[in-house]
């Protein structure tokens, strides 16, 4: 007990001395989670969108495989990423693995599927209350869908605030190809995994300290804008003018 | 009616409309099948400009998917739905009893609206404009439209329709979840869109909304056009197809 308190008070001089090596840490984390959500909510929401209005043989098929994806371990992800990476894999000569860009994209490839999911049955929901409206304005299906996505903007922000909560908080994926390389492709999780293995205690509680926090900024923001996509949205008032 | 002989003429009907009106949509012995069940049978009727047809039935008889075949939202499985030889098909437009807006301004709506009816850019602030002070709404353009009132949020989509100036209007019971004083701004509007030489086609249960609105009565039954008649005769026939006759009675019961 006396080594967590004390372990515990260094962690909070760290963060309160806005340590170089930690903050570094934290920088990278959130450059290649953010990264990686912003290139995910690219393909998902295109993904979930259209997923939502496509007909074609096999869609559920489709929307059972992409269910399932959401609970994709990040280790898997990971392993995927760097057969293909790796020297000797179909993309080995793109020289990336144990790079940042690699993180990102294991990152990416983990967040899609719950991006697309969670667009997919958003935009679905939305139909069911305005699409025969918006086809009788003569909006198309995929147009009307692409609209429900702007029409429900403060859910989808909230999907991929969730997605960077997965993202930055994963530590599987970007270990495995990102290699935890101090300076390089250290980042939050993989750095609390190595110090807490190195017996550094107070560095890896300040970096826990410090990913809870960016989580529960996340959490409260998306929390946030529930309640208020729940009340009327002023948000474009003035904009639209 | 008189001189068709009864297989030509699936309804009793009667023409409300000048006969020289121009024809703009019809259905030739449509049919729509969900399934198993049949929601629409063997409908032929065609719509002119300056018909207001009122659209009466109970529950479950078809008006909305009637109104859905007609708009060219749903394809009939059996039979035809019509646009007239040559010249431009008619633009429609379509109220629903709770009106869609999206999370964005009044502006913002009626801008989306016209442009998704293929509306020119220029032309479009002059429309938005004209349709806001159509309904009295002008004061609230800035506004988050779901911020508006039932009636106004009504009328708003009274005016996303006013917008792109169509030749027909088809309205899902309009007023239904209206208080009164809602109801008679928007019943106002509707009529005033009808003088303006829209076709209107309505369905409701009110008959008494359906006699101030309408020329034009269609009575369906499970899916049938029982009658087609102008509103008078609709009311005073007494050759009535029973099944309306019986729903006459019981929405009017004091007759």
């Amino acid at each position: 007990m006396n080594a967590f308190s004390e372990s515990v008070s260094v962690a909070l001089n760290l963060i309160a001395q806005a340590d170089a090596a930690l903050w570094q840490i934290v920088a990278l984390s959130l450059r290649v989670s953010t990264t990686a959500c912003a290139l995910g909510a690219g393909f998902g929401l295109l993904l979930g969108a259209w997923l939502a209005v496509a007909r074609f043989p096999g869609h559920a098929v489709v929307v059972g495989v992409l269910n399932t994806l959401l609970a994709l371990p990040s280790v898997v992800v990971g392993l995927v990423v760097y057969l293909l990476l790796s020297r000797s894999g179909p993309l080995g000569s793109w020289g990336i693995l144990f790079t940042p860009t690699a993180m990102v994209i294991a990152q990416s490839i983990l967040v899609v599927p719950l991006i697309a999911a969670l667009t997919r049955q958003l935009v679905t929901d939305a139909l069911r209350e305005g699409g025969d409206e918006l086809a009788a304005m003569g909006a198309g299906r995929l147009l009307s869908a692409l609209l429900l996505l702007a029409h429900a903007r403060l859910a989808v922000l909230t999907v991929l605030l969730t997605a960077f909560g997965r993202a930055v908080a994963e530590v599987g994926a970007v270990m495995i190809v990102g290699g935890n390389i101090d300076g390089v492709t250290r980042v939050m999780t993989t750095a609390i995994a190595l110090e807490t293995s190195k017996g550094d205690l107070p560095l890896a509680l300040a970096l826990g300290i410090v990913l809870l926090g960016v989580v529960a900024v996340i959490n409260l923001a998306a929390g946030l804008l529930q309640r208020r996509g729940q009340a009327a949205l002023p948000l474009t008032a003035g904009a639209a003018a | 009616m008189s001189g068709l002989p009864p297989h030509m003429a699936p309804a009793l009907a009667g023409s409300a409309a000048q006969p020289a009106a121009p024809l703009l949509l019809a259905l030739q012995q449509a049919g729509v099948q969900f399934g198993a069940q049949a929601a629409l049978r063997d409908i032929t009727l065609q719509i002119h400009r300056g018909d207001r047809i009122a659209l009466v039935g109970a529950n479950g008889s078809g008006k909305t998917t009637l109104l859905r075949l007609l708009n060219g939202l749903l394809p009939p499985t059996s039979g035809q739905r019509l646009l007239p030889a040559g010249g431009r098909p008619p633009i429609t437009a379509m109220l629903f009893q709770r009106p869609f807006l999206l999370h964005f301004s009044v502006r913002r709506n009626l801008q989306l609206a016209l442009w998704l009816a293929g509306v020119p850019a220029a032309e479009r602030a002059a429309r938005v404009d004209g349709a806001l002070q159509r309904v009295g709404l002008q004061a609230k353009a800035a506004l988050p439209a779901r911020s508006l009132s039932g009636g106004q949020q009504q009328r708003l989509a009274l005016a996303r329709a006013w917008a792109v100036q169509p030749d027909i209007l088809f309205l899902d019971e309009p007023t239904a979840s209206l208080d009164p004083s809602a109801k008679r701004e928007v019943e106002q509007l509707i009529d005033d869109f009808g003088q303006a030489g829209m076709a209107l086609v309505m369905s409701t249960h009110n008959l008494g909304q359906a006699r101030r609105l309408a020329n034009r009565m269609l009575y369906l039954d499970a899916g049938r056009l029982l009658a087609d008649l102008p509103v008078d005769d609709f009311f005073h026939r007494t050759d009535l197809p029973p099944e309306a006759a019986q729903f006459l009675k019981g929405e009017l019961p004091w007759t």
